[in-house]
């Protein structure tokens, strides 16, 4: 939500100014296991969003205090890169902002890894935004649960995550950096496919609930095809491996 | 402490199976709140709001800076919190925690997305505008310190005065006029333990609480919603919780303006 003052037009002949329908995705593509270091990987974009994810465990909870004997203890950080933005050089490392959206992508994903599974233990899930163009929380997220299926975490979904805006009376999902900057509202969510709960849900700017519902409704039909993209990187991953080894 | 926890969030679980909670409200009933406006006048704003034994006392402090750069004819807000450790055996002094800078951000953006504050009027003269800086103090943890403090936030612009400036120089013995205010929003936080929904959860429903959310309203529309803790919500389940809110709206409005 930017200033009233100098507000540009977000609609051209009823459409976006990409020229999207108003239910329409960006372009979305993911690779998974692109890192060797890391137990678990992916690259994501999302129109022009450009995003990093790893995970690196389970491995030994650190500092020892930190560790849960009953659970795994989960780590998460979500950082935009300095220049990531068409904007002027930002500062290295996670701002208030950013440690706000690590805090609540962590609890999206405790929701669904199977934390019993790894008493002491810890999971690091890390989201590096390279290129940012609105929706950077629901690419990070959405390319972290990809790189925490191919680390091989326990989980009991692959959760993706998307973020609605309205544009005067219609809602408008996945919006890019302008149409964030100035919708009327935005709402990022995370969405557990599997009975398709909230996991995350944050929202600013003004809706009716009737502007809610008909979010949410929007949001469950994007999200199959958003839950296909995650399924098809990890399948391909998959499906090359095995031809390699076949191979050698 | 751990063997207490554990036993009295065995007792609010069997309570709840009875439509009881453990201090006796309803499900849907907020603690009483007590709102005191001007607590610290050389402050230009301050409020401390009371709920249950939750305690959080709000600064509201005015300072001439540049505007932000994408907003030139608009004056800043800027909203922090403190979560002092005399308000709770677990709160240590050091940087921010991701639950003081969550708190001060979910506040902060009720507010904003309100559009309580005339910011539009905070233009002062020479390219200066003035800065609105809300600071919380939380003095007492008792259990949901996101409504206790957007009604002591929203309190403390209530009282809020902007002081003289002339020639670039701040009088703050002098306070020429109200700050303006457009709208008041409230703010209602919800928690869910074992699929029960309640308003207001106190400490020890909160150590409970397997998911949590917070809808900030104006009485017509949703201005920011915010969900915490590893639980889900059905999000039919939101939809009813925003009606309870969009509900609760004229209550806390007129606790507010008293």
């Amino acid at each position: 939500m930017g200033s009233s003052s100098n507000k540009p037009e977000l609609l051209k002949n009823g459409k976006r100014l990409d020229g999207r329908d108003f239910n329409e995705l960006r372009e979305l593509k993911i690779e998974a296991g692109i890192l060797k270091n890391a137990d678990g990987s992916a690259y994501l974009e999302w129109g022009n969003n450009k995003v990093l994810a790893a995970v690196y465990g389970p491995k030994e909870a650190v500092p020892k205090h930190f560790a849960d004997p009953t659970k795994a203890v989960i780590k998460c950080r979500y950082a935009m890169a300095p220049f990531s933005s068409l904007e002027d050089h930002g500062r290295t490392g996670p701002n208030r902002r950013a440690i706000e959206i690590s805090k609540v992508a962590k609890e999206a994903f405790e929701n669904v890894i199977i934390l019993n599974d790894y008493p002491g233990a810890q999971i690091d899930i890390f989201m590096e935004i390279l290129q940012s163009d609105g929706g950077t929380r629901a690419a990070g997220i959405t390319a972290a649960a990809v790189a925490l299926a191919n680390a091989g975490i326990h989980m009991r979904d692959l959760i993706y995550s998307v973020s609605v805006g309205r544009i005067g009376e219609h809602m408008a999902i996945d919006v890019n950096k302008i149409e964030d900057n100035y919708s009327d509202a935005d709402m990022p969510v995370a969405i557990s496919p599997r009975n398709n709960e909230l996991l995350l849900l944050q929202m600013d700017g003004g809706l009716t609930k009737k502007q809610y519902e008909e979010s949410m409704v929007m949001i469950l039909e994007a999200g199959k095809k958003i839950h296909e993209v995650q399924r098809k990187a990890l399948e391909d991953y998959y499906s090359i491996n095995k031809k390699n080894t076949e191979q050698e | 402490m751990e063997i207490i926890n554990t036993l009295k969030g065995e007792h609010i679980k069997e309570l709840l199976k009875n439509n009881r909670r453990i201090d006796t409200r309803a499900f849907m009933e907020m603690r009483h709140v007590k709102v005191k406006r001007g607590v610290l006048p050389q402050a230009e704003g301050s409020a401390q709001v009371d709920l249950g034994t939750t305690k959080v006392l709000v600064g509201i402090k005015l300072m001439p800076d540049d505007p932000m750069p994408d907003t030139p004819n608009q004056g800043n807000l800027i909203t922090s919190a403190e979560l002092l450790p005399l308000a709770h055996p677990e709160y240590e002094t050091g940087p921010p925690s991701s639950e003081s800078i969550e708190l001060a951000r979910v506040v902060d953006r009720g507010i904003r997305a309100g559009n309580c504050i005339d910011l539009e009027s905070l233009v002062l003269e020479d390219k200066k505008v003035w800065s609105v800086y809300i600071d919380l103090y939380i003095l007492n943890f008792g259990g949901n310190l996101f409504d206790a403090s957007t009604m002591a936030a929203m309190a403390a612009l209530l009282d809020t005065k902007i002081p003289k400036y002339e020639n670039g120089i701040v009088v703050r013995e002098e306070r020429v006029k109200s700050l303006k205010i457009d709208n008041i929003v409230s703010s209602t936080t919800f928690g869910k333990i074992d699929n029960y929904m309640l308003l207001d959860m106190n400490d020890n429903e909160e150590g409970m609480a397997d998911a949590r959310v917070t809808i900030c309203t104006d009485g017509t529309s949703i201005r920011a919603m915010q969900k915490g803790l590893s639980g889900s919500f059905k999000p039919e389940e939101i939809g009813s919780l925003i009606d309870v809110s969009l509900n609760e709206h004229e209550k806390i409005k007129r606790i507010l303006e008293k």
